[in-house]
């Protein structure tokens, strides 16, 4: 049946909509446009279009090292975190069990805990258990970010699945795990991936946790750029800013169209 | 139907990650914030005290005494109002851009979500960022203040708590579009036609169909905007001022420079209890209302 649309347009939502959209865009655009200025400092006013904010990032060797760092991190922490994430997505799926909502409490406890105190927590774990700062201590602590976030997406995608999937497979002779490879997993794969996408752009993003947790010479680019902005402001930062909303931007473009073409 | 044992292996790595990395560490900053602070930092491992809450509310004056001391209580409060204001800014905000998107054409609603959540995705340490470009003199606001005639000197906005707030509501606008959309676009259509059959006009519509349906989204929203809110770190180190610290700040504060272990554990602490105070109201609240309705 279709209906009149109309009807459920009312006046000034319209406007007010996409006032709200351009306030979400509108510093972004002046971040990315302000890190093509060839100006001297961030200060100025434009001065023309120039990359060599970005041949300056290219050279610096402690921003690079950082970024590397970062990926690294990331890498680790989205592997270790969506796997865990898969089998506690499948663990909890199908009937409901004792304590699950013990469980599921505990699995988004990293999402309800403020990262300042996850992170100082974490923090004293490593110094009470003689644990060096470092890239180590950086990738177990985003690992236990990185959980939640895959969980939900793998979770929600399989509790979308048929369940008679399994029965059939299961009838036509199917062990688990053959089951499990040639039927579940190629249902869950977008969830897997929209999952994993969102871990790594959440261990790219973080500041505060790796902040903590990092020693001197593990920093990560975020932690690098927040000390960049604290100590004064180079064009610099916004050439390196604009490359991390590229980077998020490009991650999320390709969970999007996954999800849609799985769909 | 999945055999305890083998459920137990499947949940029990998350169960360990958690528990080692999260729950464990949670339980040891509570342990250290009752500790004595060491002479050169950290702590002295089996010493209790609870000096650590005493100096949330006293200090000891030149004559040793104790006497009350109001700024840690004053900053959790200012802390606690910006959250409150967030919330309620954010929710001005995003209950009609969450109006307008559930009720778009049903194939234009996944990239319009699409839409909202990409800055939600951006890095938070950018975005903020983003806002020291906006609010500086001589910024972005300023220069469009300065050329529609809002202002004819250069407005001072950065550093200043307004600044925190508006990076706040930046951050957290999404936390409250996403799950205000997420119930309005449950509501079956067919009430709100009822209301229009019935004679209401599309203000009314909204005020006793729309909003009171859309309740569990928007309550929803206001617990995900006030809770990191209140731990909120970027927006108040970047936007903020010396004079408008929040808690995340005054907890850093006491791991770098102060290098007081228990204290910075202590306020963590208290931080946590006012998360799962918000938390339990919320809960209390929700479950009342679930049980009202029949």
């Amino acid at each position: 049946m279709s209906r009149d649309l109309s009807l459920f347009r009312f006046p000034l939502v319209g406007p007010a909509a996409w006032a709200v959209i351009t306030y979400l865009y509108l510093p972004i655009v002046v971040l990315v446009a302000l890190s093509f200025n060839a100006g001297d400092s961030a200060l100025s006013g434009w001065n023309g279009f120039s990359l060599r904010w970005y041949a300056a990032v290219a050279e610096d060797h402690d921003m690079l090292r950082a970024l590397a760092n970062s990926l690294i991190v990331a890498s680790v922490a989205t592997t270790a975190g969506t796997a865990v994430a898969v089998l506690a997505a499948l663990g909890t799926s199908g009937a409901r069990f004792r304590r699950q909502s013990a469980f599921e409490a505990m699995i988004g406890l990293p999402l309800i805990v403020p990262d300042v105190v996850a992170a100082i927590a974490m923090l004293l774990l490593f110094v009470a258990l003689g644990l060096p700062l470092g890239l180590a201590s950086l990738m177990l602590a985003h690992t236990v970010f990185a959980v939640p976030v895959a969980y939900l997406p793998i979770q929600a995608r399989l509790q979308g699945l048929d369940p008679s999937l399994g029965e059939a497979a299961a009838d036509l002779g199917a062990g688990p795990a053959t089951s499990f490879r040639r039927i579940v997993l190629p249902l869950i794969w977008p969830g897997i991936v929209a999952g994993a996408m969102l871990a790594f752009i959440g261990s790219l993003g973080d500041v505060v946790v790796s902040y903590f947790v990092s020693g001197p010479g593990a920093t990560t680019l975020p932690v690098y750029v927040f000390s960049m902005v604290r100590m004064g402001i180079t064009p610099a930062v916004n050439a390196v800013s604009t490359l991390l909303v590229a980077v998020s931007v490009t991650l999320l473009l390709i969970s999007y169209l996954l999800g849609r073409r799985f769909r | 139907m999945i055999a305890a044992g083998r459920r137990l292996s499947l949940i029990g790595p998350a169960i360990l990650v958690i528990g080692v990395l999260l729950v464990v560490p949670l339980a040891l900053m509570a342990y250290v914030s009752t500790l004595q602070r060491g002479d050169d930092g950290g702590v002295i491992w089996n010493l209790h005290t609870a000096d650590a809450y005493v100096q949330f509310l006293y200090e000891r004056d030149l004559f040793d005494q104790l006497a009350l001391n109001s700024d840690y209580i004053r900053i959790f409060l200012r802390s606690i109002t910006l959250s409150a204001v967030t919330a309620v800014v954010t929710l001005a905000l995003a209950f009609p851009t969450a109006l307008w998107m559930a009720f778009q054409p049903e194939n234009r609603r996944p990239l319009l979500l699409l839409v909202v959540t990409v800055p939600f995705w951006t890095n938070l340490l950018v975005r903020n960022y983003a806002w020291v470009l906006m609010l500086r003199n001589g910024g972005f606001v300023d220069w469009v203040c300065q050329h529609v005639g809002l202002a004819s000197a250069p407005i001072d906005i950065l550093y200043t708590p307004v600044a925190t707030g508006i990076g706040l509501v930046y951050s957290f606008l999404p936390f409250m579009i996403l799950p205000i959309y997420v119930s309005m676009e449950k509501i079956d259509r067919r009430y709100i036609e009822a209301a229009y059959d019935l004679g209401a006009d599309r203000w009314r519509a909204i005020r006793r169909v729309i909003l009171p349906l859309s309740i569990p989204g928007i309550v929803g929203g206001l617990i995900l905007v006030f809770v990191p809110c209140l731990g909120a770190f970027v927006s108040p180190e970047l936007l903020g001022g010396a004079k408008s610290m929040m808690i995340g700040s005054l907890i850093q504060q006491q791991f770098g420079q102060a290098r007081n272990w228990p204290f910075g554990s202590a306020l963590a602490f208290v931080l946590l209890g006012l998360i799962l105070v918000a938390l339990w109201l919320h809960a209390v609240r929700f479950r009342r209302a679930s049980s009202a309705q029949p």
